[in-house]
């Protein structure tokens, strides 16, 4: 554990990962400080999700080193599900356990992971629930709820353990835009409370609203990065303007 | 980027020569642990099978009827001389099990379906397809063979067969076919709903979707119990030879009756073990090449 307040939460070293032969993921570096959001942009396929999956240890790298508060997570002598349980994700597809209540979805791993008696796990539970807007929901089955809903509930069931870093993995790419506006909102008031995030996403305004830090990917490779004024107001990059001129033609920004 | 130009590419498609791209000696480090703690745990595991086999050897051998036991359990002339009339037994289990079971996958198959089909028309189609599971599945196959292979013939229908193999077989289909129903059924309604909802709502009929969509994906989960069933009745062929058919335990029994030596069960034991290891390899290769090619990849 590094103590420096500044340290970053994670950090990528030189990542490379290939799926059978192609690599997706080529001498990615990268580096989150802490209580910032670092934002993901590029073309479908480009890496946001396999980076965001390395980085919780979903997918096992092919070289380069991932540290998470100063500590090797990507050492093979490292315990794996110590460091999950200091990271939350929330995934595009939700990824709800559909045989479970709302409330037996956020209180699962508080529970039997972290062992937290069971009336603090529901009572948290609820209290999130709450802030979310989903008080009278908790229980319901995933399946009976709407989209923003199960996303939102996603998003509690990875807070509940009070990670230290939160993956978002383009979470509002399954909704449609009225619900896209609930889940933001929540993800905004995350940032506010001090939540170190990284997140992949479609949304452009979003990300230039609430990102600290935004990298642009393109086949695998971090093509631009800078804070979001950079990147948006005056990319660098031929191939990051033509990616925003793109945006900007389809009207998401 | 700490990269060794020195060391050579290792791994499995580890190089890439498009991007020039030379492992790290952190991953190389890496790779190194990762033999070494495979070695370690090979070798782990050798010794303790090794251990456990000693322990459990010198507890049979020490134990105070062990010659007596080897004796009647473990004679070499009598094993020898059993082998080959139990394989020629095992014969008639083989072909039982190829027929019964083929016939019990396509009639377990109907019935599951009938099972799940929707709508008022389909209702007694529905009742006669719980009822005969309940039925079958309830009935002892032991009486179930003894009504069908001694009672049938009692009734000295014309044209309707006598041999104790056919009918046998006919009463296994029926027990079994109630069995694998159930296991069908299972399969087909733990697919979740979304699916048959994302078929119907392409057009598909209910059953379209259940053939294109829900099937393919309830037979995965399928298998492992199917596979259950299916080495269940091929120990339970041997059932049939209470019509007075010859199978491999009853080619057993008759040596054992004559020489009240217990060998010629061991070697049937043996034999019907050995039939069913490659069956179960063969299905676990088949589920695990069906998960590798569908996976998303990961350690998940």
């Amino acid at each position: 554990m590094s103590d420096a307040p500044d340290a970053p939460v994670l950090r990528m070293e030189a990542v490379r990962k290939s799926f059978g032969g192609s690599v997706v993921l080529r001498d990615v570096d990268l580096e989150v400080a802490p209580h910032t959001v670092t934002a993901l942009i590029g073309a479908s396929g480009s890496g946001k999700s396999t980076l965001l999956r390395c980085a919780n240890l979903l997918e096992e790298i092919d070289d380069g080193a991932i540290w998470l508060d100063g500590e090797e997570i990507t050492d093979p002598r490292a315990d794996q599900d110590a460091v999950r349980r200091r990271i939350g994700v929330v995934f595009q597809a939700y990824n709800l356990f559909p045989h479970l209540t709302v409330l037996e979805n956020i209180t699962l791993a508080p529970r039997r992971v972290h062992g937290v008696p069971r009336a603090e796990a529901e009572a948290r539970a609820r209290e999130l629930l709450e802030r979310l807007g989903l008080g009278g929901k908790a229980g319901e089955y995933p399946d009976r709820l709407s989209g923003g809903q199960q996303q939102r509930v996603a998003i509690v069931r990875a807070l509940a353990v009070r990670p230290r870093l939160l993956l978002l993995d383009e979470i509002t790419a399954a909704l449609d835009p009225e619900l896209v506006g609930e889940v933001l909102t929540v993800v905004r008031g995350l940032k506010d409370e001090g939540m170190t995030m990284v997140l992949a996403t479609h949304e452009m305004a979003f990300a230039r609203e609430v990102a600290d830090q935004v990298c642009f990917l393109e086949g695998g490779v971090v093509l631009e990065r800078g804070t979001a004024e950079q990147v948006f107001g005056e990319p660098r990059q031929e191939r990051t303007q033509r990616f925003l001129r793109r945006i900007v033609e389809a009207g998401r920004l | 980027m700490t990269v060794n130009k020195d060391e050579p590419a290792v791994g499995s498609g580890a190089h890439d020569a498009r991007d020039g791209y030379v492992p790290s000696q952190r991953r190389l480090d890496r790779e190194r642990y990762k033999r070494a703690r495979a070695r370690r745990a090979t070798a782990i595991g050798a010794l303790s099978t090794l251990a456990t086999g000693a322990v459990l050897y010198l507890v049979v051998v020490n134990a105070p009827g062990w010659p007596r036991t080897k004796e009647t359990f473990f004679d070499w002339g009598y094993a020898r001389e059993a082998f080959p009339k139990v394989l020629e037994g095992l014969w008639l289990n083989v072909r039982l099990l190829l027929v019964c079971g083929a016939a019990v996958l396509v009639l377990g198959m109907l019935i599951a379906v009938a099972r799940t089909l929707r709508g008022p028309v389909f209702f007694p189609l529905r009742v006669l397809a719980a009822a005969y599971t309940d039925f079958f599945r309830g009935l002892p196959l032991i009486i179930n063979l003894m009504i069908v292979v001694l009672g049938v013939p009692a009734l000295r229908l014309q044209g309707v067969t006598v041999d104790p193999v056919l009918l046998g077989g006919t009463a296994l289909t029926l027990t079994y076919s109630a069995y694998v129903a159930e296991v069908f059924r299972a399969g087909i309604e733990s697919v979740h709903p979304s699916q048959r909802a994302a078929a119907r709502s392409l057009g598909l009929s209910n059953r379209q979707a259940l053939r294109y969509v829900v099937l393919p994906q309830a037979v995965r989960r399928q298998v492992p119990p199917l596979l259950n069933d299916l080495v269940s009745l091929q120990k339970d062929t041997g059932l049939v030879s209470i019509g007075g058919a010859v199978d491999a335990v009853r080619a057993a029994d008759i040596i054992v009756g004559r020489s009240l030596n217990y060998t010629p069960y061991i070697v049937a034991g043996l034999v019907f073990v050995a039939l069913t290891i490659p069956m179960t390899r063969f299905t676990d290769w088949v589920t695990a090449r069906m998960d590798r090619r569908r996976a998303q990849g990961g350690i998940t």
